[in-house]
């Protein structure tokens, strides 16, 4: 069993892997079927999905019905352990007062972090995506394009199971024939949707996420993922033949038992447990990485949490998947003679460009989705279809008012009843009580739809985080301060956001309980508040104006890797899981070819 | 009214509008160091796969008298009818109970909320017709409770009555429609495993006009 205590810790690893999830979870993957010796260190506990996922359990069961609370704040039953917007103990802190310029920080203190709540929208960022400040001149390029990602896109969806389609669409790539899954059937929503968008220029097509819609063919995809290893190959297969096809109930965000769904301690982490190369150590708080003289990275220091001693771990390799926020504080924490403002920050760049993703929703509700006849519509366990980005001409002519792009997605059907299910009915009910709000609450369950915007935010110089001065966590780790502020891109962005989805709402027939927030920043989502968290040491050409080259790989520490969202110079509207996955292996790729060169 | 001490009209308004501000349908947003109990919750580890009953987590609140007059709102907000049992048969006054005793904000919110609501109607039967809420016949519980079913509508001296009536009707609801008999009621039939997903059957496309 590769699950350890920091007294069966061996006395130097090939790598030492800080984070388990989507970023740490793919390198520990990626490093330990090539025969890499890993420490994989992870903050929070263990946690076994296949155990502890509460699958058809029902609100009743739960303390107040499910709903939502500080200790677990999307609801008692999502998967998330130790963790949410707060963390009792380890706190962070605001350089403002004002509301609008607050970060939310989600974090999630377990195995695997936010990879085993997350909606499982899994995106390729699309050839614009990588070179934006060339094609409208704001923010950054990536030092890489489309075609440097596409062959590691094709393999992460071919390892995780990703369900879509093709379609053709501009900046919205397809895959190659043979690596999606098919996507789920359309629910009666959806098709509501796809009729009425398709008149006013909005494509509707089959989300892409990362749920098995068949198993996955443990036969043939192995040697694709990994030809001429053939011990990778047996173990990728076993891993594969573990996990079962969705069975069309309960909700991704509870976790999956039955690991139709990707989470890393279910997809990433047994193959790499099970090659023996593989150390474990939860509950182990990293805080600040080690060097030595010659400026290379050694080791993390780190506090088991559960006796509350500090230990050192040694490597000859260290890479860093903590999240955006924890990779940039451990970064900053690792101060020394040499790196007096911290590791890898010779640019002064570590923080800087923080970004989350442009968020706004509008619910509608609507008369042909009344009175029903009762279907079993759960599905997926999450959104069958989306709307990527359609307006990408009429953007680069300058005619929007903002730069960049979003996507619907949109959310409606006979879900399981919960405690809001009838709540909040009065502008439709005009107040109903006694028999007359029994008969109101069926005939409104299941008529409404809920259509959110995922859009791009460009970097700027007012969001990053910095080491506040003065607070530190219960460990006596000085804790992350955020500095926060859309620029009039994001806002104008989602006031389209809300005059397309009125717009919509309206041409399906529906009705919405306010009107559209056309004002963009009281329209907007507060930053961190879609838990996209990416950037805070972008990738680039040039070491004066970036923190790590294409690879992942600090300029400063050439034995220093970044394999989470922090090196995202962009975010495209796609949500950055599948592009994290996707560049950590590409990461992990030159790292181990590197080592090989004995140039780390 | 148990411990809480009595408040004015403008107090009552203040913490009426900022419970109402909060919906029940988003989850919630408590962030950094703005929450503090104290009074612990389940925590942020709780067993998943354990069965909850009120009373477990935390000591309950209602006094017979508050548990009488609750049991007959939320049943004329849900009375039995051909298709389903009333609010009360089902534990819904149980589960108001575990609401408002819970430690964190939204439910202290609720707590002042409901607690002075439920005396105020009571007050207000007492006013009109010298019998608690509980024992007036349906007509009289029904003229108190059109006054503050809908507070776009609700006279002044009814808004605050109306904020009660409003948020007690959201967690009847809440409390009903997730329990074995309202998912009946709503006739929502999933949550059980299936082979495959064959999407909508024909009659629910012509219902949708979209056949």
């Amino acid at each position: 069993m590769p699950l350890i205590t920091p007294a069966q810790l061996q006395k130097n690893y090939d790598v030492i892997i800080v984070g388990s999830g989507a970023g740490g979870g793919q390198t520990a993957y990626t490093l330990t079927l090539e025969g890499v010796k890993v420490l994989l260190l992870e903050a929070g506990r263990n946690y076994v999905p296949e155990k502890e996922t509460p699958m058809f359990q029902t609100p009743h069961q739960a303390p107040l019905r499910g709903a939502g609370t500080p200790d677990k704040p999307f609801g008692f039953y999502d998967s998330t352990v130790d963790g949410g917007w707060t963390v009792p103990g380890e706190p962070y802190t605001s350089a403002s007062t004002q509301k609008e310029r607050e970060f939310w920080w989600w974090r999630a203190r377990m195995l695997g972090g936010r990879t085993n709540h997350w909606g499982r929208y899994s995106f390729r960022n699309g050839p614009y995506d990588f070179k934006p400040r060339s094609r409208d001149g704001l923010g950054f390029d990536w030092p890489i394009g489309y075609a440097d990602l596409a062959p590691y896109y094709d393999k992460v969806e071919m390892l995780i199971g990703v369900y879509g389609d093709n379609h053709g669409l501009e900046n919205t790539p397809d895959s190659p024939a043979g690596v999606l899954l098919p996507p789920p059937k359309p629910r009666v929503s959806d098709l509501l949707v796809r009729k009425h968008a398709r008149p006013l220029g909005l494509p509707v097509v089959a989300a892409h996420r990362a749920v098995l819609t068949r198993r996955l063919d443990a036969e043939n995809l192995p040697a694709k993922l990994h030809p001429g290893n053939s011990r990778a190959q047996r173990l990728v297969r076993e891993a594969m033949e573990g996990r079962a096809a969705c069975f069309w109930a309960t909700e991704c965000g509870r976790g999956c038992s039955i690991r139709a769904a990707y989470q890393s301690p279910t997809v990433h982490l047994p193959p790499a447990m099970a090659s023996g190369n593989l150390d474990l150590l939860t509950n182990a708080m990293a805080r600040e990485v080690t060097t030595n003289a010659a400026g290379k990275a050694t080791g993390i220091v780190f506090i088991d949490k559960t006796t509350g001693l500090e230990h050192r771990a040694a490597a000859r390799v260290v890479v860093l998947a903590a999240s955006s926020g924890e990779t940039v504080r451990l970064l900053l924490n690792s101060k020394s003679a040499r790196f007096p403002q911290g590791l890898a920050n010779s640019s002064g760049l570590v923080g800087k460009y923080l970004m989350d993703t442009v968020g706004s929703s509008l619910v509608g509700q609507f008369p042909a989705l009344e009175n029903l006849p009762p279907h079993n519509e759960d599905g997926a366990g999450g959104e069958h279809m989306y709307a990527p980005w359609w307006l990408y001409r009429e953007q680069l002519a300058g005619k929007l008012g903002f730069a960049r792009g979003y996507h619907i997605e949109f959310w409606g059907g006979r879900r399981m009843p919960n405690f809001g299910t009838a709540a909040g009915l009065e502008w439709i009910t005009g107040g109903s009580y006694g028999r007359k709000f029994k008969e109101d609450a069926r005939r409104y369950y299941g008529s409404f739809i809920g259509f959110a915007g995922r859009g791009e935010m460009i970097p700027n110089a007012d969001s990053y985080c910095d080491l506040d001065p003065a607070k530190r966590d219960k460990w006596g780790i000085p804790v992350l301060r955020f500095h926060w502020k859309w620029s009039d891109h994001e806002t104008r962005q989602a006031a389209h956001m809300q005059r397309t989805f009125a717009e919509l709402i309206q041409a399906m027939g529906g009705r919405t309980r306010t009107p559209p927030q056309l004002d963009g920043a009281k329209a907007i989502a507060p930053g961190g508040l879609i838990i996209h968290e990416v950037g805070g040491a972008i990738m680039g050409a040039d070491p004066a104006t970036s923190v790590t080259n294409q690879w992942s790989q600090t300029w400063d520490v050439p034995n220093l890797f970044l394999t989470d969202g922090a090196p995202f110079p962009s975010n495209a509207d796609k949500n950055p899981t599948l592009t994290i996955m996707a560049q950590a292996w590409r990461a992990a790729d030159h790292l181990v070819s590197e080592l090989k060169k004995q140039n780390l | 009214m148990s411990s809480l001490p009595p408040i004015d009209r403008r107090t009552a308004l203040k913490w009426v509008l900022a419970a109402a501000s909060t919906t029940a349908l988003s989850p919630r947003f408590t962030r950094g160091a703005e929450w503090s109990v104290a009074r612990p919750g389940y925590g942020s580890d709780p067993d998943l796969l354990k069965d909850y009953q009120p009373g477990d987590l935390w000591p309950l609140t209602f006094s017979a008298a508050q548990r009488r007059t609750a049991t007959a709102l939320c049943d004329v907000i849900i009375p039995a009818d051909a298709q389903s049992p009333s609010a009360s048969a089902v534990g819904v006054v149980a589960f108001l109970d575990e609401w408002v005793s819970a430690p964190y904000p939204d439910q202290v919110a609720d707590r002042t909320t409901v607690l002075q609501g439920l005396a105020w109607i009571d007050a207000e039967a007492q006013r009109r017709f010298r019998q608690d809420f509980a024992s007036l016949d349906a007509a009289r519980q029904a003229a108190i409770c059109d006054d503050i079913c809908l507070a776009s509508r609700a006279r002044l001296e009814f808004q605050v009555a109306a904020q009660f009536f409003a948020r007690f009707r959201d967690l009847t609801a809440g409390g009903f429609y997730t329990t074995p008999a309202g998912i009946k009621d709503l006739r929502y039939v999933g949550n059980v495993a299936l082979a495959s997903y064959e999407g909508p059957p024909p009659e629910v496309l012509r219902h949708a006009g979209l056949a």
